[in-house]
């Protein structure tokens, strides 16, 4: 059956008396001015027994003389089309040339029916070409939407990502996000309150594109809208629900976790809309952490249930996405949940742990997997105490990164006090802190530019000392090397009180009256800050 | 949505002639607005002195000190003496060791 395509329409209007375009003038050449054409609509349905006529004879044929009950060769009638002559290219019909009254009056002969059957075949197969480059055309532009769509939702996602991670002293906290080839709606967020808890989200909105990117948006908005009113990780979801049920377009519904952790005591409150249930890895082994709670946007009016745990030192909690549970070896096996759990199991890193779930994810998937959705990996770790212990004369150091960003200078500072701990008396340790503060306000700002790709790397260690029972070391590198290093001047407070000089430039000033030693050392790409605190010197204890 | 910290804040109020600005928070970078605005304030009453209270502050850095130098100009160029409260014995040293206790009295 020929399929009835959009080039069927003929947009010719006929008037009874004049030609239907192409005109065929097989009268005597009389120049005239070609007759005015009006448009008509012309529409064959797909089940109108003149194509399946057409299709048995695909010949020229006179209207008028067509015996047929077909709505098509009534309009054709009553338009004043007298001659039809069928386009096959390859056996499928493509077009028809109709052709209305001859300008002399005469009927079309013999003659004339040849001459537009020889028309036919040459026309045919040009019409047939022409078709293909307009189709090859429309589908290269309906690509390039696609892809401009899919770079515009990708845009939106990458916006809406957090551009840092969580510093939180005695925490490690990691992410993850592999978006897929077509853009799907995972979104993962972090919020900071004034108490100095921590919320965790890690969603995925249905669909994909822009759509689902709009939605994520929404969403985020919603959520930090709700979490700034109410601290109950339930209440956050219900309230994001009830809002979000009104705006999110049909068919379209989120899947959110949303934990609040308090690093100080490592208590987990959380609640769960229907997503992926999240792991808890402890020392007795992996449980789920499981909370009731519908999809958000699906009903208004939901409740949503909340738990609690406590991580313990060594503890991690992985929130994820089904891109990872749900994808697929070449054999449709599922990666699946137990299988996770039970890899879980066997890591006890939380560092390590995403490019150990990648790994065995690549390895279950195998080569040229095509990633169906997004991956999301979230890891929050609570450390192992650093027992000050462990800071033995010429033992490892401790090392520590920090992301180069304003004020996380504070949480180095913290992270320098517990490991030193009790070596150093508290008057003292409060200088050091002073100092590392301000190394790593340095390193961040002039090493590192505050790229949060540019870590300052800090590592603190205890050294013996000939001559004395030993001494605290701790250095702050960044990669601002191959820079002339400023020397360490005191400030003239009366010049700057007098407007003559800036008010700030105590930095490396306060750095070195802080701390018993300083050194500086550098090579083409990093710069390192060496502050030394004897032991045996109790002056300030 | 709050910052990772504490805000600074800091208000202002009048003990007699004296204008005693409170503080909170980190006196770092982005206490700069708060601080010059608070100052501005207690200026205004033309207080025969003002006292910084540092009570409820736990973190100074370099940039607050610059900041704190920047008020000090300030009251000199006012003519009004300047008293610091609320120093923890840390930052009572740094005061010492920046000389800002030779302009500021430190209670």
């Amino acid at each position: 059956m020929t399929t009835l395509r959009g080039f069927w329409r003929n947009k010719t209007k006929v008037e009874p008396g004049t030609a239907v375009s192409p005109t065929l003038n097989t009268a005597e050449t009389a120049v005239t001015a070609p007759p005015a054409l009006t448009p008509i609509d012309l529409d064959i349905a797909p089940n109108d027994p003149l194509l399946a006529y057409i299709q048995h004879n695909p010949v020229v044929f006179d209207v008028a003389q067509l015996k047929l009950d077909s709505l098509a060769v009534t309009a054709m009638r009553e338009a004043g089309v007298r001659l039809v002559v069928p386009l096959v290219s390859q056996g499928e019909l493509i077009g028809l040339i109709n052709l209305g009254q001859r300008m002399s009056d005469q009927e079309y002969s013999s003659d004339d029916h040849r001459l537009m059957s020889d028309l036919a075949t040459q026309a045919a197969p040009a019409l047939r070409i022409a078709q293909l480059v307009q189709q090859q055309k429309l589908e290269a532009i309906e690509r390039e939407r696609i892809a401009q769509e899919l770079r515009v939702a990708r845009l939106i996602q990458q916006t809406l990502l957090p551009q840092e991670l969580p510093a939180l002293a005695g925490w490690g906290v990691s992410a993850y996000y592999q978006p897929a080839r077509a853009v799907g709606g995972d979104f993962y967020d972090f919020l900071y309150f004034p108490d100095g808890k921590v919320g965790f989200i890690v969603a995925d909105v249905t669909d994909k594109g822009v759509p689902a990117a709009l939605v994520m948006a929404t969403t985020r908005t919603l959520l930090r809208a709700a979490a700034e009113r109410l601290e109950a990780p339930g209440a956050v979801l219900a309230r994001t629900n009830d809002v979000l049920v009104q705006e999110i377009p049909p068919k379209m519904f989120v899947t959110c976790f949303y934990a609040l952790l308090d690093p100080a005591t490592g208590h987990l409150r959380y609640a769960n809309a229907g997503h992926d249930v999240p792991y808890h890895y402890t020392a007795q082994g992996v449980v789920e952490l499981r909370a009731t709670g519908m999809p958000l946007g699906l009903m208004p009016g939901m409740g949503y249930d909340e738990k609690e745990t406590t991580l313990a030192p060594g503890d991690y909690v992985l929130l994820y996405s089904d891109g990872l549970v749900e994808a697929h070896n070449p054999a449709r096996g599922m990666f699946g949940f137990p299988h996770l759990q039970a890899l879980l199991a066997t890591h006890a890193d939380g560092a390590t742990l995403h490019e150990f779930l990648l790994a065995e994810l690549a390895a279950f998937t195998g080569p040229g997997w095509e990633q169906e959705d997004d991956v999301t990996l979230v890891t929050i770790q609570r450390e192992e105490p650093i027992n000050s212990q462990q800071l033995t004369i010429n033992s490892q150091p401790v090392e520590f990164e920090i992301p180069s960003a304003p004020g996380n200078e504070r949480t180095a500072m913290e992270w320098v006090a517990e490991v030193v701990g009790d070596l150093l008396p508290a008057a003292r340790l409060e200088k050091l802190k002073t100092a590392v503060a301000e190394a790593t306000m340095n390193a961040m700002e002039h090493g590192n530019q505050y790229d949060p790709d540019k870590p300052a790397r800090l590592k603190v260690f205890v050294e013996e000392a000939p001559t004395s029972t030993g001494s605290v070391r701790v250095t702050i590198t960044d990669q601002g090397g191959g820079q002339p290093s400023p020397a360490a001047v005191a400030p003239d407070l009366a010049a700057k009180l007098a407007g003559a000089q800036s008010p700030r430039g105590w930095g490396l000033f306060l750095i070195q009256a802080m701390v018993d030693e300083m050194h500086v050392h550098q090579d083409d790409q990093h710069y390192t800050i060496e502050l030394v605190m004897h032991l045996a010197n109790q002056k300030g204890a | 949505m709050a910052e990772k910290k504490a805000a600074f804040t800091a208000e202002t109020k009048l003990e007699e002639e004296t204008a005693v600005i409170l503080m909170h928070g980190e006196i770092n970078q982005d206490a700069d607005a708060a601080l010059t605005a608070v100052y501005a304030a207690a200026a205004q009453v033309q207080p025969t002195a003002i006292t910084l209270d540092f009570g409820g502050v736990d973190y100074i850095n370099s940039t607050g000190i610059a900041l704190i130098v920047g008020l000090l100009a300030k009251s000199r160029a006012a003519h009004i003496p300047l008293t610091a409260v609320g120093l923890s014995d840390h930052y009572r040293e740094i005061f010492t060791i920046t000389r800002l206790s030779d302009f500021i009295e430190i209670q």
